[in-house]
């Protein structure tokens, strides 16, 4: 190539032409030295990333040994944060509630999402593309739209559920405060199933088809084949799927906080989940340095979990 | 005849031409596979990659699509009445009179027309946010396969906990930040934050491992084409799924933030959809507040069509870009 190609090129990156010739030069001639190419292209992530996620991080834990008095504004204060924390019931409450709901909803919502891969998968559909889609379309819904949609239809007065109840003269209320948390994960099941369905989808269909080909010809069964291949093949992004849900239902806040001003009464409190509590807390409460505690607190138990359920995983597809 | 040579017109026939050629091939493979389940019927050998299609399974899964389908349509058949409607009639059928078009002027003129507002707001912050993720993650998974620079195993250590990292143990912190630097209630406090996908920077990184041979970016290298050069008229066209698929996934995320604009922004005037229509939502809870469920409910309609409408156009860059990214695990 010549010259001008060259020089070209270093004018369209805005580069000098005596910087990326000696670049590449020396590039060649040290192999062995720092390759520090790849920064060109990483900066503009990396910086953001430091911006956005390292010094919020970084200054939540310097905040949460702080404590704002009432006379000698902030002063330090030690792990009194987290040791008040510790005994806090309304924190405690709302981790075993989301503790809860994560045990409950997290298996309901990926048992439905590996069952509609594997039946679209299967291609004994009539349709296949037709559910792929609509199963899939819950995902493009705003949380705040879809949380709406619910409570309109969950609503006993003029909602679907109060329709039945005029109709078949029940008294059902979906909304009341021990079936709360189930109209909840009815919402998460119906935002996310079609995401985890997708992504379990995606997986199976990069099994070669030439492998359902061998195995039935040497006599495998349909279940044989579900069990042996493709029941495998999940077990990879499963491992994926568990730990985002598990990170997004610790983190539930948009459900109840939209749904708060549609369920009568204070079923909802202001400490419904961990999140909801920090929110209130610092927005509300004017505790912000409380709650930074309390997130990174959350934080911790989370990626502990995350973590134990990530290695489990990874031991068992060691095996 | 070359391409240099064509006329547009020429081009737009040509091409109109392959299309209709190829939906005709579509249709012959359905009815010879729709043949050849007819013959493994009668015979009883099955092909596995052409099954018969099974009338059951179909129905369970009819099921399972009404109920994610079924909101979809008690939304569409709710932006057609009145408030009078809504509190009145059943949810799943229609109202005495058909009222969508009177909703969705009032939606618009409403307030002084300020869901206009939220609108515009969400698409800057889309169009900003969610391009400068694409554009970042893009090129941050680009050299997290390609190059191995000093500080990259740093990278994915970082980034792989900050997933793990819940949403508000950064919001909290990041809200007293941005006041501290004056960039609350400004759309940058909404922009800023949405620049960073990690999602789009796993699925980048995968696609550009895949997508992008080594050996035809040494041969650029070779012609001596500079790495910003290479980058562009190389690589980005081989990676053009990958970032329907991460830009899709990007869009959804600030198009769908609740969060975020819930504690950053407080002046109206800045609202992105999500949070303006919370707010009318709200305003029928509120000691004297005029009910507008019609209007939530018609404006809902309005914030989902963009984003329906997007993916079942972009099925195909979005499925085939997804299950590229699901090879790796």
């Amino acid at each position: 190539m010549s010259e001008q190609t060259l020089g070209a090129a270093s004018a369209q990156t805005g580069l000098l032409p005596e910087m990326t010739s000696r670049h590449t030069a020396q590039a060649r001639i040290n192999k062995h030295k720092a390759d520090w190419r790849g920064w060109k292209f990483m900066w503009p992530f990396a910086l953001v990333f430091v911006f956005v996620f390292i010094i919020p991080i970084v200054y939540a834990i310097f905040i949460s040994f702080f404590k704002k008095q009432m006379i000698g504004g902030t002063k330090f204060v030690g792990f009194e944060n987290y040791s008040r924390l510790f005994v806090d019931q309304q924190f405690w409450s709302s981790v075993w509630r989301v503790a809860l709901f994560t045990i409950v909803q997290v298996p309901i919502m990926l048992f439905l999402a590996a069952a509609m891969a594997l039946a679209l998968d299967s291609m004994k559909l009539h349709g296949t593309k037709f559910f792929r889609i609509s199963t899939f379309l819950p995902y493009a819904v705003p949380a705040v739209v879809s949380t709406m949609i619910w409570g309109f239809v969950y609503g006993a007065k003029y909602g679907l559920v109060g329709s039945f109840n005029d109709f078949f003269g029940t008294n059902l209320d979906v909304l009341a405060p021990d079936v709360l948390l189930a109209a909840i994960g009815n919402i998460n099941t119906w935002e996310f199933t079609g995401y985890n369905m997708l992504i379990f989808y995606s997986s199976l269909s990069t099994i070669p088809h030439s492998l359902y080909e061998a195995a039935s010809i040497d006599g495998a069964s349909e279940w044989q084949i579900v069990k042996r291949i493709k029941l495998p093949e999940l077990r990879g992004s499963l491992a994926i799927t568990v730990i985002f849900s598990i990170i997004g239902s610790f983190q539930l806040f948009n459900e109840p906080s939209i749904l708060q001003n549609m369920v009568p009464g204070n079923a909802i409190t202001t400490y419904y989940t961990p999140n909801m509590y920090a929110y209130n807390l610092s927005f509300s409460g004017n505790q912000s340095n409380y709650a930074a505690a309390l997130a990174i607190t959350m934080a911790v138990i989370t990626m502990a979990i995350a973590y134990a359920v990530q290695l489990r995983s990874m031991k068992e597809q060691m095996k | 005849m070359s391409a240099a040579t064509m006329t547009p017109a020429e081009l737009k026939a040509q091409e109109k031409a392959a299309k209709k050629a190829e939906k005709e091939r579509q249709k012959r493979v359905a009815r010879d596979e729709a043949a050849e389940r007819k013959r493994a019927a009668k015979t009883g050998f099955s092909n596995p990659a052409n099954p018969t299609r099974s009338i059951g399974l179909t129905i369970v899964c009819a099921i399972f699509a009404v109920y994610c389908l079924f909101p979809f349509v008690y939304l569409v058949i709710n932006a057609t009445k009145t408030q009078a409607d809504f509190t009145s009639t059943f949810g799943l059928g229609f109202g005495h009179t058909f009222a969508l078009w009177d909703n969705i002027v009032t939606v618009f003129t409403y307030q002084d027309g300020i869901f206009g507002r939220w609108f515009v707001n969400t698409i800057l912050y889309v169009v900003v946010g969610a391009g400068g993720a694409t554009l970042l993650a893009i090129m941050g998974g680009y050299a997290l396969a390609k190059f191995r620079f000093p500080g990259r195993n740093l990278c994915f250590a970082i980034i792989i906990g900050a997933i793990s990292v819940p949403g508000i143990a950064l919001a909290v912190p990041q809200f007293l930040l941005f006041a501290k630097v004056g960039l609350t209630n400004t759309p940058w406090s909404m922009i800023i934050p949405s620049l960073v996908s990690t999602f789009g920077l796993y699925l980048m990184w995968i696609f550009s491992d895949q997508a992008v041979p080594d050996e035809l970016l040494e041969a650029a290298r070779v012609d001596g084409a500079g790495e910003f050069r290479t980058f562009f008229q190389i690589s980005l066209p081989l990676l053009a799924p990958g970032i329907v698929t991460t830009a899709l996934f990007a869009i959804v995320a600030t198009w769908n933030n609740y969060f975020l604009p819930l504690i950053m922004l407080k002046d109206a005037d800045w609202y992105p959809l999500t949070i303006g229509l919370n707010q009318w939502k709200d305003q029928a809870s509120t000691a004297g507040g005029q009910a507008i469920q019609n209007l939530v409910i018609t404006g809902s309609l309005i914030t989902i069509i963009p984003l329906v409408i997007a993916f079942l156009c972009l099925q195909k860059y979005w499925q085939s870009g997804l299950a590229a990214g699901a090879v790796k695990e």
